[in-house]
């Protein structure tokens, strides 16, 4: 019933390309936003339900935002693009250790020619996007042999990316500034002068930078550039007896994608993990990137997010449900029944909706816009 | 050259007036183009040109190799043997972004539609060699490359009301009937305002009524917009009524080349589809 878009005329071309074009739609987006940046940290400072403790920003929405964020990049690549990288996690790693190199400076020695390279400690902010950057340029290096195999051949070679660079950041300590663990610890967090520590600025620092790359993302994907991506995804030679270059649009998907993957990276290391090792990226996460997109909705920026609330809070949230039945089971049997649970279920929903919650959620809308009458 | 002008057939005009159509110089020139796939001569020593704002056929019984004439002339294969000249320039070997960007641009005879996208997003494919803005103003989509993007949309609009494929403008291809997506292919092809536009098979699979729109656009297309039309097709009655010369393969060698009348005409042509008696 409220739902109809009866009435809504559209006067000009701008207006029917509008991301949404609906004005429910738009009310409904604002709202969220309005309550994301301002509702959730009003309520954690007040600390009222939900956010009495720190733990909900802490353990669940700051993760959420940044593998969201990720997840976005990767579906550029996979859903857009229609190639598909098992290397993400790579390229997270990528970003961060990039990140970290130029929050804490750059030191190249080049004794063979004398002289040596040294770049100061940048602000955090050009660190991270400088790492998404650096993420960008190896994507393209590692998007080259998608211009000759496809598939899961090509996933292959993606796989060489992470294992590569597992082996890179596990084994040359210049990433690490000679860190005996292997571990490192993220420089204090300056926004502009503005020291970045609570989890209340730290989620809003991490919003700021899921909203502003998910408009460009959109933008991206209902520009050329994006009906090229989906061109060469659906039929790549008919799109290039069209006169769309696979050589481009391929290596700017990899380049896109990487990018957003590789900030993504910065962030989680940054933010989210604080310290962390070269295991925090390993082929698990990219796994986990992957069936995110899967899941979500492949070719869709909203599936991005419902993706990977999904993979991230479905585990956390089946976790409390024994204890709060009050079913006596121990922790221990509670994680292997997560995992059997969250397995069972993606099998489900990929056999009733292999399109994803994207899917779901638009044939939603499409049902709502009739109710309460069936047709 | 001098250009020679042509009439079309009373025969021709299907329902349609016909002004004086000028028929200019030649536009393509396929000179003894052979191409083997390993031992398979799939074309051996074909010459024909196509003459500018003319609508030109291509003919054969299945396996002659006009697919391959097609896929030749667009740069998805390199001949064996023999060149191909565009608008006077010669050609080896060539990408076929690099065809369509000099302004061939063709459907396919198995469609070849985006089918992930929408009518009107495949249609928009289609001008992806037109738009220049880069990638960092179609991030913005605001400013010039939001103007640039609503020209484009202008131009797409004209071609779907053309088309009369309004209705349809924001659904998935995927899901429409063969018909429409004919002519969404059509569409597309047609959004590069292409010079020579290369037609495989255009009403095959289609009935009597959709055969009658398709010719009906084919025509108009290459009237109004002089747009020089190669098409690809087995329907004799449509072939002999609109195109203005034909060129028949068989085995991949020319067997005939001429107006349809004299094609029609011809023993080879007619030995090829009807068989020889022994």
């Amino acid at each position: 019933m409220l739902y109809r878009e009866a009435g809504q005329f559209k006067t000009s071309y701008a207006a029917d390309m509008a991301i949404f074009p609906i004005r429910q739609d738009r009310i409904g987006v604002i709202a969220l936003l309005v309550f994301a940046f301002v509702g959730i940290p009003l309520l954690a400072h007040f600390q009222l339900w939900p956010l009495g403790s720190d733990y909900f920003l802490r353990a669940i929405l700051i993760p959420f935002l940044i593998l969201s964020l990720a997840a976005i990049g990767v579906n550029i690549l996979v859903g857009y693009c229609g190639q598909i990288s098992l290397g993400s996690g790579a390229f997270m790693a990528i970003g961060a250790y990039s990140a970290y190199k130029f929050g804490t400076g750059v030191h190249i020695p080049l004794e063979f020619l004398g002289t040596e390279i040294s770049i100061a400690p940048l602000p955090m902010i050009v660190s991270i996007l400088l790492g998404g950057l650096m993420a960008a340029i190896v994507g393209i290096l590692f998007g080259i042999p998608s211009l000759r195999i496809k598939g899961l051949y090509l996933a292959v070679a993606t796989l060489a990316a992470q294992f590569f660079f597992d082996w890179v950041f596990l084994r040359v300590k210049w990433f690490t500034n000679y860190a005996p663990s292997g571990s490192v610890a993220a420089p204090d967090f300056y926004f502009f002068g503005y020291l970045v520590n609570s989890p209340i600025e730290r989620y809003l620092l991490c919003l700021v930078f899921v909203t502003i790359f998910a408009l460009i993302a959109k933008n991206l994907v209902r520009g050329n550039i994006g009906r090229q991506w989906m061109a060469i995804r659906d039929m790549d030679i008919a799109a290039e007896l069209m006169g769309i270059r696979p050589l481009y649009a391929k290596l700017t998907a990899f380049a896109v994608s990487s990018f957003i993957v590789g900030v993504a990276g910065a962030l989680w290391a940054f933010i989210y993990l604080g310290a962390w090792e070269p295991l925090a990226f390993s082929i698990d996460r990219s796994l986990q990137l992957l069936f995110m997109v899967i899941i979500g909705g492949l070719g869709s920026i909203l599936g991005s997010f419902l993706g990977a609330a999904f993979i991230l809070i479905l585990p956390i949230f089946l976790d409390q449900v024994p204890h709060a039945l009050g079913v006596p089971v121990t922790v221990e049997t509670v994680s292997h029944l997560v995992f059997i649970v969250t397995g069972a279920l993606i099998c489900y929903l990929l056999i009733v909706e292999p399109h994803g919650f994207a899917r779901l959620w638009s044939i939603a809308k499409e049902k709502l816009r009739l109710w309460p009458f069936p047709y | 050259m001098k250009a020679d002008v042509q009439e079309r057939p009373e025969t021709a005009s299907a329902g349609h007036v016909v002004a004086d159509r000028v028929i200019g110089d030649v536009v393509l020139a396929v000179d003894n183009v052979s191409l083997a796939f390993g031992g398979v001569k799939a074309i051996t020593d074909v010459s024909f040109d196509i003459r500018k704002g003319e609508i030109r056929a291509i003919i054969g019984p299945n396996g002659a190799g006009k697919t391959s004439m097609l896929n030749v002339i667009n740069g998805f294969y390199h001949p064996n043997q023999g060149t191909i000249t565009f608008k006077g320039k010669k050609r080896s070997q060539m990408r076929p972004y690099i065809a369509a960007s000099q302004g061939i641009s063709r459907t396919f005879q198995n469609l070849a539609l985006f089918k992930g996208m929408s009518t009107l997003d495949n249609i928009m494919a289609g001008r992806a060699l037109k738009m220049r803005r880069g990638l960092l103003w179609q991030a913005l989509h605001w400013g010039p490359a939001l103007a640039e993007e609503i020209r484009h949309r202008e131009a797409v609009e004209k071609i779907i009301d053309f088309l009369e494929i309004q209705h349809i403008r924001k659904a998935p291809v995927g899901k429409l009937p063969y018909g429409l997506q004919k002519r969404v292919e059509l569409g597309r092809a047609l959004a590069m305002e292409p010079e020579l536009l290369l037609l495989d098979e255009p009403m095959a699979g289609m009935n009597l009524e959709e055969k009658k729109d398709m010719s009906r656009y084919i025509l108009t297309v290459n009237d109004q917009f002089g747009t020089t039309v190669a098409l690809i097709e087995h329907d004799m009655g449509v072939v002999m009524d609109i195109s203005d010369r034909v060129v028949v393969l068989e085995y991949g060698r020319k067997i005939a080349d001429g107006t349809p009348d004299e094609v029609q005409r011809d023993q080879r042509v007619i030995d090829a589809y009807l068989g020889i008696s022994h």
